[in-house]
């Protein structure tokens, strides 16, 4: 059977479950006919002209974990942040791991999407944000909405600042082969709220994992979010991350991505406008070899005046590696005095790997500053040369040159153990071993 | 120290040094003059060991060693340290974090263990101090934005940090004015002595009221043309280059 037609079995199935998703039923409902019409995105479609599901969807998957599994704290520390205190809500193969997470509901939720779906004082806030900014015809986003019954949830009223990053983590582990995991957050930041944000998908074997995540999230007035995505997964690991923010007036929204590992990875970070004076950033560096994928997509929807985008994405691609990034401006016609910068610099390493970079920008405003550009290059001879002849061996001089390009990325970062964390894997991945700073 | 025979070294299928011959002794400073495109950087850039430039004839020894096979960074590691003439700009990368690398970098390859920082740190000071460099300097991503003069008082920072046994100064005077040749000069006297050797290329005659040479060799199509004492630059200064051009 193919994954389409298990999917859509698996869905009667879960349908008929009792679970929080019942609260959900309308818009499932919409959701799954919306993935029964469109399938799995294709070539054909000029949002992944360059980017091929076939191979990952032929697959079997199942969206049920057969068992729960218990991990020790041990065997997964090294991906938990463990040098900054944090909340924590993690889970394991989709089902969320109590051992492992701190959540809290002391000034503000951090906590599980079902907890909110099924706890009738959350009812206005799922009514008010749950499925409002997602792209409701985009065929995986529909298909994750289908399957909603799990994530991470954050209500952060009006004025709080939340003071410890909050660490989403999801596990994949052998004992759950062939997992479909779509878990599904819903982020809300009142008014001149703060929050930062670290999230990262896992696999824990050498297992093929597919993961189709999707993410809302809701910046009110002058609220702040820094969000981080650390994707360094297994190389049978395939993730599609679909992120959607709605920012209102005053609000700065932050999205670094690290993607440093995974068979495919597809990022599509978009930024929806509903007020003027806001600001959103985007930054992301992408180091990868052998055979890996690494797909960004942006979007920014500038729909009110004097608002800000800024956009800094890093890419190295060594070996057979393949980049695609795509980067879409929409200025509407009220959005006067829009700023959009965008930069996306990439080196290749070796002949085979490849990167197709698209700038595409859509202005209708006549009263705006759009720049951007994109470089596809290899790191400079006489720069090499340069440092050889200060004692820096070829391959350690070609990994100072490579942390170079990317450095101005990391320096954004906020969270100093984040900061350290990209450094030493973006070290380790270079293979050289040089005392950077940081 | 440094014993080039019969140097025939070029690039891209041309051949630009037509046999070299020049021999440097321990605590000897020797002038490297010549018309542009007499080869004289490629010289420069051939003892350093850039690989893009292949040697067709000849030989390069470096106490004794047969160089010519080894790679730029393995010639810095015995002692070999080049200034440039256009010093590669590096954003990303602060003055002091790229020194500390290639120090240790160099330790390494010698056995020993990384400089403790504190020593490293010292050291620093102290070289910055004499070649007149403030701090702030120094926490500057490499040469991104230097004045030309910054550049070429960075690379004898970087001299002066490496301790090279043998140092080669491609144009080094250039963008400098009187006092940051001076300065910069000092800096390299206090190399000179002992067993260091220093091989100054230049277009002028200036620097070498500063670092004053045993020897003045003159480059013309690849060969040396013309050896003599320091009063051989003052000459040149004087004539110019067209009567050792005739004469070759």
């Amino acid at each position: 059977m193919e994954l389409k037609e298990t999917l859509l079995s698996s869905y009667m199935a879960f349908d008929a479950q009792d679970g929080p998703q019942r609260k959900l039923q309308d818009q499932r409902a919409d959701a799954i006919e919306v993935f029964e019409q469109q399938g799995f995105p294709t070539n054909k479609e000029e949002d992944w002209k360059y980017t091929s599901l076939r191979a990952l969807t032929k697959g079997d998957y199942s969206v049920f974990p057969k068992e729960e599994v218990s991990l020790k704290l041990e065997d997964v520390k090294q991906y938990i942040l463990q040098d900054v205190d944090t909340y924590k809500i993690v889970f394991v193969d989709g089902i969320y791991n109590a051992y492992l997470s701190e959540t809290t509901h002391e000034g503000a939720d951090i906590c599980l999407l079902s907890a909110a779906l099924t706890k009738r004082k959350y009812a206005p806030i799922i009514k008010k944000y749950f499925n409002q900014i997602a792209e409701k015809e985009a065929s995986l986003t529909a298909l994750n909405t289908a399957f909603t019954n799990e994530g991470a949830f954050i209500y952060v009223p009006e004025g709080k600042q939340v003071e410890k990053p909050v660490q989403i983590i999801h596990f994949a582990t052998s004992k759950n082969p062939k997992l479909l995991l779509q878990p599904r957050n819903l982020i809300v930041l009142e008014k001149n709220a703060e929050l930062q944000v670290v999230e990262r998908h896992q696999s824990l074997s050498d297992n093929t994992t597919f993961t189709n995540v999707v993410t809302e999230i809701f910046t009110e007035q002058n609220a702040q979010l820094d969000y981080y995505k650390i994707q360094n997964d297994q190389s049978h690991a395939s993730l599609i991350d679909s992120t959607y923010i709605a920012q209102q007036k005053h609000s700065h929204a932050k999205v670094h991505t690290f993607s440093l590992g995974g068979k495919l990875i597809r990022n599509n970070l978009n930024f929806y406008h509903k007020a003027p004076e806001i600001i959103s950033t985007m930054k992301g560096i992408t180091l990868i070899e052998g055979e890996q994928f690494v797909d960004h997509h942006t979007l920014v929807h500038h729909a009110h005046p004097n608002s800000e985008s800024h956009q800094d994405y890093k890419g190295i691609y060594a070996e057979k590696a393949t980049g695609v990034f795509n980067g879409k401006i929409v200025v509407e016609k009220e959005a006067q005095k829009t700023n959009a910068f965008q930069k996306n610099n990439n080196i290749l390493m070796d002949d085979k790997a490849s990167i197709n970079t698209k700038p595409q920008l859509e202005i209708f405003a006549d009263d705006v500053k759009c720049s951007h550009g994109c470089t596809i290059g290899q790191l400079d001879e006489d720069a090499l040369f340069y440092l050889q002849t200060r004692g820096i061996p070829r391959k350690e001089a070609r990994g100072l040159l490579t942390y170079a390009f990317a450095n101005n990325v990391l320096q954004s970062v906020q969270i100093d153990s984040v900061k350290k964390r990209i450094n030493k894997l973006i070290a380790e991945k270079l293979g050289v071993n040089i005392g950077f700073d940081v | 120290m440094l014993s080039i025979d019969n140097l025939h070294a070029g690039c891209e299928g041309k051949t630009i040094l037509q046999g070299i011959n020049l021999d440097v002794k321990p605590g000897e400073v020797h002038a490297i003059m010549g018309p542009n495109g007499s080869g004289k950087s490629t010289l420069s850039t051939v003892i350093a060991g850039h690989e893009e430039y292949e040697v067709s004839q000849g030989s390069i020894l470096f106490n004794g060693e047969d160089i010519a096979e080894l790679s730029a960074d393995e010639r810095a590691h015995k002692g070999i340290f080049l200034s440039f003439q256009y010093p590669v700009e590096i954003p990303g990368v602060t003055v002091t974090n790229f020194i500390k690398t290639a120090i240790n970098q160099t330790r390494k390859a010698q056995g020993l263990e990384d400089m403790p920082a504190n020593e490293m740190l010292k050291k620093i000071r102290e070289k910055a101090a004499m070649l007149e460099i403030d701090s702030r300097f120094l926490s500057r991503s490499l040469n991104e934005g230097f004045s030309g003069g910054e550049k070429k008082r960075n690379e004898i920072f970087q001299m002066a940090m490496l301790e090279p046994k043998l140092a080669i100064l491609d144009e080094t005077d250039s963008g400098l004015d009187i006092d940051a040749l001076r300065i910069v000069a000092n800096g390299v006297n206090k190399l000179k002595g002992g067993e260091n050797a220093i091989v100054v290329i230049t277009h002028y005659q200036r620097l070498l009221d500063y670092i004053v040479p045993d020897f003045v060799h003159v480059l013309h199509e690849g060969r040396i043309v013309k050896s003599g004492t320091k009063d051989l630059a003052l000459e040149l200064e004087e004539k110019g280059y067209d009567w050792i051009k005739q004469g070759a």
